[in-house]
């Protein structure tokens, strides 16, 4: 039991990084901490990708003379980096387009708490 | 040329949306024109592309040269090459339309504004074409990021919609990556068909039924099915009329042939059907989705917002389609995507025309004096919402017959029920506009009587043409669709049944 959770500690740190991200998301009433959610559950997931890749006793996927070439198995796959490094690029972006509309709303309404901001957008 | 053209559509869109800001750093017109030569070029090269995989079967293109499992493919298959035309020739119609609207919903942003329009095509083609899991996820975001801007140009509510969708859509990328991680563990490859052929040697394995399940959920709220729909009305009420006439019909037809291609092309259709059976939970979500989205278009006052909720209940039909599983529901499915591209355009395109003459889309403030001043977008729209409701020859009912045969051969009575339940409710919310417009006595208006409040409201603008001629393209092709729709089904569609059902 103890083995279980000990054995994939980095699992259990990855959901709950996941259950905080939706936590924020969907509870918090100010626009730019909803946001916050959303950055941590993406982050989340890149932890994820990158955990996934993780290979005890062997090295970085660069071609190292001692180890030799012809074993995979001393190298770490480095796939998973190479496709999270996109979805840093990609999650980078979101947070752009995000804070653009943030902005956008703050400009027009001039909040950014989600009740009140019902209010305004009934009224107008 | 033929080996390279599966790449050249999304490329092609990708540089002139890059090269718009640069072309019309002078003059902000030219953004316009690039745009639609843009849009232009790639419904000739997917137009070519179709004929051709329906002449010699599928086409593939590697990027850089790798080969499939290590590199990046593109695979125009005839559900792929099918598609990528349905979505390149609405998207083209609706620009030509946007044309005539001359950017009075976006002043002075029409610069950005085309360049997102190509952007987000650029990720629709990219998203049908690809035949990566990965590159899909990349394609998905480039595709959501430019709907999101899309949408957030609009009125004073649209950021607010746009936030709200980028938010829910964001969550739907994210699943869709999470799952994607849990098939990459297991199965150690990203190509769909290498997938496909490693799939079966894991299938006990219990992480392949979360890959799927987490999967399947971020495509459906991409998709807008029914209780993930959440963000779908108020971005397509407050968006400009362009976007909500271009991402209407795309948006969410992308997202549900992404789940045609992971459920029935990737994944094992015995797989999703019996031993996890997610596609009955589709199946059933979208039912409730049809009458749910059906009822609350019939409570609306505003016609882009009825469309909207319309939209939710027409995604059930696709939706439906996918849960049955079956050969005659699966060509339902993809029957719809096409049918339902082009009423929901024009459907949109009339909104856009209504919003551009007589300055509302409110169907309380509907009368007869629209069918003498909008003659023949109001005809657009009623062919359009015949097609809607299912009348035969239009296209809609079509997809509907197909639908309802494979309702019966499933032997799911519940499932006819409901698609001939939703179809009384179409009739009733768009006979609603239509006898406002048609059967209401014209207004008479004799020399010395006072004008009703309504009538003081100013005149209703003369049609244009560039503004009449693409809805009206686009709703009389649902009799041309309707009518040819046999040959479709037999030439196009039937070809690629997925194995096993």
């Amino acid at each position: 039991m103890i083995d279980f959770f000990l054995g994939h500690y980095a699992y259990w740190g990855i959901i709950t990084l996941l259950i905080i991200g939706l936590y924020g998301m969907i509870f918090k009433k100010n626009l730019a901490k909803k946001l916050i959610g959303m950055t941590i559950f993406q982050v989340a997931i890149i932890m994820f990708y990158v955990a996934s890749a993780v290979k005890w006793s062997a090295t970085v996927p660069v071609l190292d003379p001692l180890a030799g070439a012809a074993d995979a198995a001393k190298y770490i796959s480095p796939l998973q980096h190479c496709l999270m490094l996109t979805a840093i690029v990609v999650g980078v972006a979101t947070s752009g387009v995000a804070f653009s509309l943030v902005i956008a709303i703050y400009r027009r309404y001039k909040t950014l708490d989600e009740s009140i901001l019902l209010e305004r957008m009934k009224s107008s | 040329m033929i080996q390279n053209s599966p790449a050249l559509v999304p490329l092609l869109l990708l540089a002139a949306a890059i090269s718009i800001p640069v072309l019309a750093i002078k003059k902000t017109s030219v953004a316009y024109l690039v745009a639609a030569a843009a849009s232009f070029c790639s419904v000739t090269i997917s137009a070519y592309n179709m004929f051709h995989v329906w002449k010699s079967g599928p086409l593939t293109y590697h990027f850089g040269g790798w080969i499939p499992p290590i590199g990046i493919e593109y695979v125009l298959d005839s559900l792929s090459a099918f598609v990528a035309l349905v979505v390149n020739v609405v998207a083209f119609i609706v620009l030509c339309h946007a044309g005539g609207l001359k950017g009075r919903e976006i002043p002075g942003k029409s610069v950005p504004y085309y360049s997102l329009v190509l952007l987000f095509l650029c990720g629709a083609n990219g998203i049908i074409m690809t035949g990566d899991l990965f590159n899909l996820y990349v394609f998905l975001e480039i595709f959501a990021l430019a709907g999101y801007g899309l949408i957030g140009i609009g009125e004073k509510q649209a950021p607010v919609a746009a936030f709200r969708y980028l938010i829910m859509g964001t969550v739907g990328a994210s699943f869709y990556l999470l799952g994607l991680g849990f098939l990459y563990i297991v199965t150690g490859s990203l190509n769909m068909a290498d997938v496909r052929n490693i799939l079966p040697l894991v299938q006990g394995n219990p992480a392949i039924a979360a890959a799927l399940s987490l999967m399947v959920i971020g495509m459906g709220i991409k998709m807008a099915i029914f209780p993930l729909h959440g963000w779908l009305p108020d971005a397509y009420t407050y968006a400009p009329s362009t976007t909500s006439a271009l991402v209407a019909p795309i948006g969410t037809k992308v997202a549900a042939y992404v789940i045609i291609r992971l459920l029935f092309f990737v994944f094992d259709v015995k797989f999703v059907s019996h031993t996890l059976p997610i596609t009955d939970l589709i199946g059933w979500l979208a039912a409730i989705g049809i009458l749910f989205g059906s009822v609350m278009a019939m409570a609306q006052n505003e016609m882009k917002r009825m469309l909207a909720y319309s939209s939710v209940a027409q995604i059930g039909y696709i939706g439906l389609g996918i849960g049955m599983a079956n050969p005659l529901g699966y060509i339902g499915a993809v029957l719809h995507i096409l049918n339902h591209a082009f009423m929901k355009g024009a459907l949109f395109l009339v909104a856009a025309n209504l919003r551009k003459n007589a300055g509302h889309s409110d169907i309380s403030k509907l009368d007869a004096s629209y069918r003498k001043k909008l003659p023949w977008s109001m005809a657009a729209f009623t062919l359009a919402a015949l097609s809607m409701i299912g009348l035969p020859p239009t296209a809609g009912f079509f997809s509907k017959w197909y639908l309802a045969l494979g309702a019966i051969d499933k032997g799911n009575w519940v499932f006819l029920g409901v698609i001939l339940l939703s179809s009384l409710l179409n009739a009733v919310y768009f006979f609603r506009i239509l006898e406002k417009v048609y059967l209401a006595p014209p207004p008479v208006q004799g020399p010395g009587e006072a004008l009703s409040p309504k009538e003081k409201k100013g005149p209703i603008a003369e049609e244009e043409y560039s503004l009449m001629i693409p809805a009206v393209v686009l709703s009389f092709s649902l009799l041309l669709l309707g009518l040819w729709n046999a040959n479709i089904v037999k030439g196009i569609i039937q070809r690629i049944i997925p194995l096993g059902m």
